[in-house]
């Protein structure tokens, strides 16, 4: 509602999603501003990777609107919305077991490849080239992530930790300008956690917008700048982390008795 | 002597695409027996009917047993053959992917196949009819007993196993496998002798209809595959998953296939049971009767 | 497993190159050379059915059809109509690679069992076709006298001269898809294979590379299927039935679909299976075509070129 703001990047309104006779999303709407970092939170089942099925094109919703710099993107496939600079990594980490570290995060890449069936066939040098210059990126990549020394490694022989932090580093390959994680901490200790987190800041720091899911409440009271409740498919809360740490609703419906969370 | 007229030549068409349908039936409700317990599509299905034929020719035309006991005897041995099946090329898969299970089943309806090759030759049989070959006169279509002797089996069948999994422990353990494998185990029933089981009853089904079916249409070695196909067919039409949907599939896909081949051509009698796959497989995946999210979810 | 070394490529090429001067010497295995034509001609439609199923991870039992479709096209127009050889078979590809198209567009987004028996349908009604419309394709008895093959004067009309037309164009094919894996396209099959929904989130479109690998594929067939009217310059509906189709899926199986050159091993050892060394035991080949099938996928689901590997991976936790 009102006028977009060249500052949102993201903006859902009016979402209404329903499996069967269970309703999964209603009316939560949500504004990203360019270069934050928002998080999504709520209990299970509160239709968190729902809301990311739908905004990176795996589902269609059943009503409403979702717009990414203007443009409508509801209804795009997957690889659709690729192109259009939104990426994104999953909660069960879906790295591609069968190519190594290296190989993972070319496949990126993708979007900037040259994709001449004839041409990949003859192995021109043009082509060659191309091939080498997605390699150097992919290393150079490697690098801002700390993965370069294990380049080539497969990628499933990788600790959870690290797995989760490749993931990103592929979701990071074809440069998008939103970057949508779901449970980037999930499974991580006290260590990796911190070090995913890094890395979310030094992303955001490079001017990527991201959007997290994400149920580690310490990973999200340090790097949030807005963070967004949702609980039954309805969004009940909507601020900054000392906001939704003070807001009654909120407390009761998710943090459960614990009342102040001490922020480090 | 009657006229024959239109409406009878239809009612004719009718009449053996109900009876041929009934055989369509029988196989696509060996599909769903496997496919509900294991989520495999059984390649080898045809075979079992085309065994089922090919040795009660052997017992009851070649060593002269009488009827009733070489039936029986069929039934058995191919039932055996059915539980080797499982044990020797399924359950030893140690990556059970969807590819490597079709590539599994490919490779025994090959192998039964060429087993039906070695012993029978490529040579059609035939079967003395259970009650003769007197045909019944109604409303202008001829009738062969035998093919009241395939509905009535068709019957049967549809009534044994409607009891069996609706009132026995075992089938309803079967049942417990196919909605939820990994909950059937915890809750202490035995899925691999529920799976041994499965292949057990398609491989009964698909016997009776390999009996069944010969003394009309004869049977070669090489009958299995496409029984296998039009029996898919069967299935997908009625609805992966219903056992009502086999049934109904089965039905129509006979009478169809009966139509076309009487009106339009019988040359291309094969041709319609396939376009009818088709045309489902690529507009209504789910068929007739069954559920989308059945078929989703069911690991495809 | 993708590093694709080019020094066994070029012994091999060698290799098969020489081969039909050694056997010109040998009385014995003089006819080895006509057999290992059709190797060739198979080793076309498997490499592309092996870039189908082991790289794209989808699976077709109909390729006999393509195969056909091929056959068909040169055979009728080259004797009913007298056009050149050459011309029918570029048309022929596109004609198949159109027909491929059209039934690959639905058919590759149905699954696992769902397409396995959507592309048997396929074959079968194909061959069916083939059998009725007797005008056109001469029926059950099928075709003869198709012309053979000749470039400004110099005809093929040897077994040794269609040996190396058939052979140069594998190697030339073999290369070129083994080009294709090592690059993007090769990475996004890979890809799609091992989870399809994160190679659509980086931007991959699955429908489109299913599609494009399933035409590639049902274009060499098709090629081969050309090449195989007019080194025989006879065919009939029976060649290209469901059994070929499942044959070529034991050549990938026993060859191995993850490695490209298994395509080539699987061809090599089926056609021998087939013209040589079962000539004699009819009854048995179909019963030693499923051993072979069910044994490989038991006990080494990666096909010959995969024991290498396998034996590898042994040694090392071993140690």
């Amino acid at each position: 509602m009102g006028k977009e703001s060249p500052d949102t990047i993201l903006t859902i309104e009016n979402l209404v999603m329903a499996f069967g006779g269970l309703m999964a999303l209603y009316k939560p709407d949500i504004r990203v501003k360019r270069g934050s970092i928002t998080a999504i939170i709520g209990p299970n089942g509160a239709g968190k990777t729902t809301l990311f099925n739908i905004i990176t094109g795996f589902l269609k919703p059943d009503e409403g609107s979702v717009q990414f710099n203007g443009n409508s993107i509801k209804g795009l496939k997957p690889h659709e919305i690729s192109k259009m600079g939104i990426s994104r990594t999953f909660q069960t980490v879906e790295l591609f077991d069968n190519m190594t570290v290296l190989e993972n995060v070319m496949l990126g890449f993708h979007t900037k490849e040259i994709k001449s069936f004839i041409l990949s066939g003859l192995r021109t040098s043009r082509l060659r080239n191309h091939e080498n210059e997605i390699r150097k990126k992919s290393e150079e990549l490697l690098k801002f992530i700390g993965l370069h020394q294990k380049w080539g490694e497969m990628a499933n022989n990788l600790p959870l930790g690290e797995q989760k932090i490749l993931e990103i580093g592929r979701a990071l390959a074809s440069s998008p300008t939103l970057l949508c994680l779901d449970e980037p901490a999930a499974g991580l200790n006290e260590t990796e956690s911190y070090r995913a987190s890094s890395l979310i800041n030094a992303i955001r720091e490079k001017g990527t917008t991201i959007l997290l899911v994400e149920h580690d409440m310490k990973v999200i009271m340090n790097i949030s700048d807005q963070i967004v409740v949702l609980n039954y498919g309805q969004k009940i809360a909507c601020g900054t982390p000392e906001e939704i740490q003070r807001n009654v609703q909120v407390i009761e419906a998710y943090l459960g008795d614990e009342g102040n969370y001490v922020k480090d | 002597m009657e006229q024959i007229t239109f409406a009878g030549q239809l009612f004719q068409y009718l009449i053996t695409g109900l009876t041929i349908g009934s055989i369509y039936a029988m196989v696509a409700i060996g599909f769903n027996i496997i496919y509900d317990v294991t989520e495999i599509i059984n390649f080898a299905q045809g075979e079992f009917v085309m065994l089922g034929g090919l040795i009660m020719v052997m017992l009851h035309v070649t060593v002269q047993i009488p009827l009733v006991i070489a039936f029986a005897g069929t039934v058995m041995v191919v039932t055996l053959i059915g539980v080797l099946v499982d044990r020797l090329a399924i359950r030893p898969i140690r990556q059970p992917s969807v590819l490597t299970l079709i590539i599994a089943t490919i490779a025994v309806s090959f192998i039964l196949r060429g087993i039906g090759m070695y012993f029978w030759g490529k040579d059609p049989y035939d079967l003395p009819a259970f009650s003769g070959r007197t045909p019944i006169l109604f409303f202008g279509a001829v009738i062969q007993p035998q093919y009241l002797w395939i509905m009535g089996f068709l019957v049967t069948i549809v009534c044994g196993m409607n009891l069996f999994f609706e009132k026995t422990i075992i089938g309803k353990a079967m049942k417990a496998c196919a909605i939820n494998k990994d909950a059937a185990m915890l809750v202490g029933i035995n899925v691999n002798l529920m799976i041994l089981l499965s292949f057990a009853f398609s491989a009964a089904i698909g016997a009776v209809a390999g009996i069944t079916i010969t003394p009309i249409a004869f049977m070669e070695y090489d009958r299995g595959a496409i029984l296998a196909v039009k029996g898919f067919a069967a299935v997908i039409l009625g609805g992966l998953g219903s056992f009502t949907g086999a049934i109904l599939g089965g039905l129509i896909l006979g009478v169809i296939e009966s139509f076309g081949a009487g009106l339009i051509s019988s040359g291309y009698k094969d041709a319609f049971a396939l376009i009818v796959l088709l045309g489902v497989l690529f507009f209504k995946p789910s068929g007739l009767f069954g559920n989308i999210e059945i078929s989703k979810i069911k690991r495809f | 497993m993708l590093k694709f070394s080019r020094i066994p490529v070029l012994i091999f090429s060698v290799a098969i190159l020489l081969f039909p001067s050694i056997a010109q010497l040998v009385p014995a295995i003089s006819h080895y050379t006509d057999i290992l034509v059709f190797a060739g001609l198979y080793c076309l439609i498997t490499i592309g059915l092996s870039l189908l199923m082991g790289y794209a991870g989808q699976i077709s039992l109909g390729h006999a059809a393509f195969f056909g479709l091929g056959a068909y096209f040169s055979a009728v127009l080259t004797t009913r109509y007298g056009w050149n050889p050459w011309m029918v078979m570029v048309a022929g590809t596109l004609f198949t690679s159109i027909i491929a198209g059209a039934v690959g567009w639905p058919a590759l987004k149905l699954k696992g069992h769902y397409l396995a028996m959507a592309t048997l349908a396929f074959g079968i009604i194909v061959v069916i076709i083939f059998n009725e419309e007797i005008e056109i394709t001469g029926g059950p008895d099928g075709l003869t006298r198709i012309p053979g093959l000749k470039i400004m004067g110099f005809a093929f009309n040897t077994v040794e001269r269609y040996y190396y037309l058939v052979w140069v164009l594998v190697l030339a094919i073999f290369l070129f898809t083994a080009n294709l894996i090592q690059s993007s396209i090769g990475r996004a099959l890979r890809a799609l294979h091992s989870s399809e929904s994160a190679a659509m989130a980086m931007g991959v479109d699955a429908a489109k590379y299913k599609l494009l690998v399933f035409i590639y594929s049902a274009a060499l067939a098709s090629l081969a299927g050309s090449l195989y009217a007019h080194y025989l310059k006879f065919i009939n509906p029976s060649t290209f039935n469901i059994f070929f189709g499942i044959k070529l899926l034991i050549m990938i199986a026993l060859g191995g679909m993850h490695f490209l050159w298994g395509s080539i091993i699987g061809a090599i050892i089926i056609s021998f299976l087939s013209y040589e060394w079962l000539q004699y035991f009819e009854e048995l080949e179909i019963l030693v075509y499923g051993g072979i099938l069910l044994v490989f996928t038991v006990f080494a689901p990666g096909g010959l070129a995969a024991i290498p590997h396998m034996i590898l991976e042994k040694v090392r936790t071993r140690k």
